[in-house]
């Protein structure tokens, strides 16, 4: 399969009043043409800056210390899109090639710029095209991510549009240049649950329609199992876990993968109390030794504190990076609640 | 639009009656008296107050004096010294310190924002820093410290501007004052420039136009400065009323012949009088409630939010 996008061996840190945070350890990831990805894992896990590297959108205080994130973006030819200047990124690929949908439509809108202005403005930017003709386009842009009265909604501020109407025209605003890769960062986590099933149904038809390759990236299990042909989970910088998510969801391998899948709400399941993983993520400002997850891990072994384990592979697609794997580790099961709980979901799924 | 406008004009005309009715009341009830009474035998200060009609009831005396504004007069001093009509002297008063504001206005604001912006653009680097030393010290320093200074270096040390207020040398001698007065200014309107720039900045909003594609001067054009301009807008405005109407101090030392002068010595009754302070005092409030005005119709041309709120309520 040709991957579109290929992120090798990124590392990247901050440098803060409290000293460096390193954030990014080493994350390799592909994104398939026309595929849907995901990359989870709980909050300051660094997912959002993987993305923000990816578009270019890095703060001021970050240094890519080394990684290379190679862009296909014709047949057989790729591009690294970190050896670009700002300027040769703004102007040729964000917008273009690569948009975002961001996390709060209520924030992610200018709120002295009618709608319309802002759907137009990266066209006018970016292509040959008449003032009229973006109109026109913009309008139909609307119209595509279903706003009713779009006619009237282009002279309308944001502040006048409802939570979910400000998303769609965020993901009008991201398809407007048609783009190859579309990033979508918790897309849905700031909207009502009656919204974010549209929202992600309306991503899912786009991507269809345009020929899109799409990362999510999110924390909310659900969305994932509802959108993403892959998934990459994400823990302390680093990807600890990655496969189909049949693999994901149905055989997963890591500890911390069980500790997510376990916490996801189910409605099957008798326990009164949702299940979390115990302590919280590593601080980054200090290099973990071993396995950051060491600390957090029923299940740790010795070498766990010592030596950070390598990507153990467990079929073509599927690999984790747990010492649980290794040929000499004692077989370990994960929590017997979430095996009866996958066995159900297994055979609701009908596998 | 209009509505909104209208509203602010009545609240506004409200404001006025109301600051005008304490400052009469203020000073009509305060103790002391306006005649010198080591030059005025008991019968002489009689004969005047019944002439001024100082002898009516209050209520009486503020309705005679509305009468009197309604006209576009404020009356006559009431001292010895200086009996004449105030309206001409308060006018070429005001005069000289417009003048003077008016260039330390435009100079602090155009300095300050530029300042603020290059901060801004730079923020975290050394520029930055130094652009926060520069405000900071401006912001310290008083005014009249500075002008001081000013007048040793450039008046003694070298003389290039005169010491003092000179009307029919008027370019050459407003430098001083001006680049004095609008110290406080410029720090007070590059350091809030910066610091609003900054959190536009780091708004999703403008992350969004870079995803888009947009980038330096376009950006800061198209989405940073007109959101940070809103709060900016609010500090400016009364820094303008204060620069007009003029600091006292700094007339004094370089001796501008201006209100802020004329204020002090109303009050010091030297030659002047309570009618003076009182006329002062209403001039002043109808500039900050006219400058507050303009500055609420001014929100509503920039903040869609406000305009559109505006036009359905």
């Amino acid at each position: 399969m040709e991957n579109i996008l290929s992120v090798k061996n990124l590392d990247i840190s901050f440098r803060t009043n409290a000293g460096n945070i390193h954030a990014i350890r080493g994350v390799n990831f592909d994104l398939p043409r026309g595929k849907t990805i995901a990359l989870v894992g709980e909050s300051g896990s660094g997912k959002s800056v993987t993305m923000k590297a990816v578009a270019g959108l890095l703060d001021q205080n970050s240094t890519i210390n080394s990684g290379n994130i190679f862009y296909n973006f014709a047949q057989d030819k790729t591009l690294d899109l970190l050896t670009l200047s700002k300027k040769d990124l703004r102007q040729k690929i964000n917008g273009q090639q690569i948009a975002m949908v961001f996390q709060d439509p209520m924030t992610s809108l200018n709120p002295t710029m009618q709608i319309g202005e802002q759907i137009m403005e990266a066209m006018l930017l970016h292509k040959k095209i008449s003032e009229n003709d973006a109109r026109q386009k913009a309008l139909e842009l609307l119209k595509t991510v279903g706003i009713i009265d779009a006619e009237k909604r282009m002279k309308n501020y944001p502040h006048q549009l409802s939570g979910g109407m400000r998303q769609r025209v965020v993901i009008a605003i991201a398809l407007s240049c048609e783009p190859k890769i579309l990033i979508c960062d918790e897309p849905t986590t700031a909207l009502d649950v009656t919204i974010q099933a549209k929202i992600l149904n309306l991503i899912k038809d786009i991507q269809a329609k345009m020929g899109l390759s799409v990362i999510y990236i999110t924390h909310d299990l659900g969305v994932v199992a509802n959108v993403a042909d892959f998934v990459y989970v994400m823990y302390a910088g680093k990807i600890i876990e990655f496969g189909t998510v049949n693999e994901i969801f149905y055989d997963p391998r890591h500890p911390y993968t069980w500790g997510l899948l376990s916490a996801m709400p189910d409605l099957e399941t008798s326990d009164d109390r949702l299940y979390s993983i115990p302590g919280s993520p590593p601080n980054l400002l200090h290099e973990p030794t071993g396995d950051a997850f060491t600390a957090r891990n029923i299940f740790a072994l010795k070498i766990d504190e010592k030596a950070a384990p390598p990507m153990f592979k467990i079929s073509e697609t599927h690999y984790a990076a747990t010492w649980l794997l290794h040929p000499d580790a004692p077989k370990v099961q994960m929590p017997p609640e979430l095996q009866t709980r996958l066995e159900r979901s297994r055979k609701a799924a009908g596998l | 639009m209009t509505k909104y406008v209208a509203k602010r004009i009545l609240m506004a005309a409200l404001t006025l009656f109301a600051i005008t009715f304490v400052l009469f009341v203020l000073i009509r009830i305060m103790p002391g008296n306006p005649f010198p009474v080591e030059r005025m035998s008991a019968e002489m200060i009689l004969q005047k107050r019944l002439e001024l009609g100082l002898d009516k009831p209050i209520l009486v005396q503020f309705a005679d004096y509305l009468k009197m504004l309604a006209s576009g007069s404020f009356g006559n001093g009431t001292s010895l010294y200086n009996g004449a009509p105030i309206k001409p002297i308060m006018l070429k008063c005001l005069e000289n310190s417009f003048k003077i504001g008016v260039i330390s206005i435009l100079f602090g604001t155009v300095v300050g924002l530029f300042i603020g912006i290059v901060a801004a653009m730079h923020r975290g680097k050394f520029l930055d820093g130094f652009c926060t030393v520069v405000s900071i010290l401006g912001v310290c320093i008083p005014s009249y410290v500075f002008m001081i200074f000013l007048q040793y270096f450039f008046s003694y040390k070298i003389p290039f501007f005169p010491y003092f207020f000179d009307a029919s040398n008027f370019l050459s001698s407003a430098v001083m004052p001006a680049l004095s007065l609008s110290l406080f200014a410029i720090s007070t309107v590059s350091r809030f420039t910066r610091n609003e720039m900054v959190e536009v900045m780091n708004s999703d909003y403008v992350k969004l136009a870079e995803a888009k594609g947009l980038y330096g001067w376009q950006l800061m054009r198209r989405h940073v400065l007109r959101n940070a301009l809103i709060p900016i807008v609010t500090v400016i405005a009364p820094l303008v009323v204060d620069l007009l109407t003029g600091a006292m101090v700094i007339e004094k030392i370089y001796g501008i012949n201006g209100v802020g002068k004329l204020m002090v010595d109303a009050i010091a009754g030297q030659g002047v009088d309570y009618n003076y302070v009182l006329a002062l005092g209403i001039v002043f409030s109808a500039l900050y409630i006219a400058i507050m005005l303009l500055l609420d119709i001014l929100y509503g041309i920039i903040d869609p939010r406000i305009r559109l709120a505006a036009k359905e309520g």
